[in-house]
């Protein structure tokens, strides 16, 4: 029987479940809606100077890597398996695009990361 | 070959009919905003990696009133996801024994909403006053 790659997206699925569980609302609410709009939340915190020293930080990197990351590896596999739910047939091609384009935006962040330098 | 026109039953919409099934659909369709949010954030750090003019255009553009109704209807649906994550956690979680004894499931599910609401205020705490 051919193995099934299943479990690898089901674990970084579980991964960015668990981490956007715990953290996606207050930081949608931080840089979404009272940074911007300046309310419980002074613009320094979160001015230039400021984020580029925690992401030169190892410690800022990984955090900012799993928050992309593994909160697109999860919702690449729930829209992935909810196609089926709005009539598209799940095949090759959808799984490429979800997990390839999770996959491509992880890279991406992290030669972000590098290039921002340490 | 002739095309069979078999009776295929129409699909279209079956989750309206039934509130379990929107509840459900609402809990997946988090996940489409929780992509477009971290795509957000990836902007962001390229935005970041060009410098504070770059940036500060960046964070501009997220005063938009379009963007602030995202940034709503993302909380309001990831916040959801969170809330359905952990009360089915009993069930996806492997099974767990204290003294022999297995965890109520009442105490996984809480501990976990208690784990969004600590975590959600060390990263305020954090964002705020570090």
């Amino acid at each position: 029987m051919k193995r099934s790659h299943e479990p690898i997206f089901w674990s970084l699925f579980g991964a960015g479940g668990v981490l956007s569980a715990l953290i996606a609302p207050i930081l949608i609410l931080i840089t979404g809606i009272i940074a911007p709009i300046g309310v419980w939340m002074p613009p320094q915190a979160l001015e230039y100077a400021r984020v580029l020293a925690f992401a030169q930080h190892w410690l800022g990197k990984a955090l900012i890597l799993a928050v992309i990351s593994l909160f697109l590896f999860h919702a690449a596999h729930r829209i992935y398996h909810g196609l089926h739910d709005v009539g598209v047939h799940a095949g090759t091609g959808t799984m490429v695009a979800a997990y390839g384009g999770a996959l491509l935006a992880t890279l991406a962040a992290a030669w972000l990361l590098i290039t921002i330098g340490f | 070959m002739a095309r069979v026109k078999t009776y295929v039953r129409p699909m279209q919409g079956w989750w309206r009919k039934n509130p379990f099934f929107v509840r459900y659909m609402i809990r997946e369709a988090s996940s489409v905003f929780l992509a477009i949010y971290a795509v957000i954030l990836l902007v962001g750090l390229l935005r970041l990696s060009q410098g504070e003019a770059a940036y500060d255009a960046w964070r501009d553009a997220l005063t938009s009133p379009v963007s602030i109704l995202f940034h709503w209807l993302a909380l309001l649906t990831v916040g959801y996801h969170a809330y359905t994550w952990w009360m089915v956690s009993p069930k996806t979680a492997p099974d767990l024994y204290i003294a022999g004894r297995p965890i109520p499931e009442l105490l996984i599910a809480g501990g976990g909403l208690l784990g969004t609401i600590g975590a959600s205020i060390l990263v305020y705490a954090i964002v705020r006053w570090m």
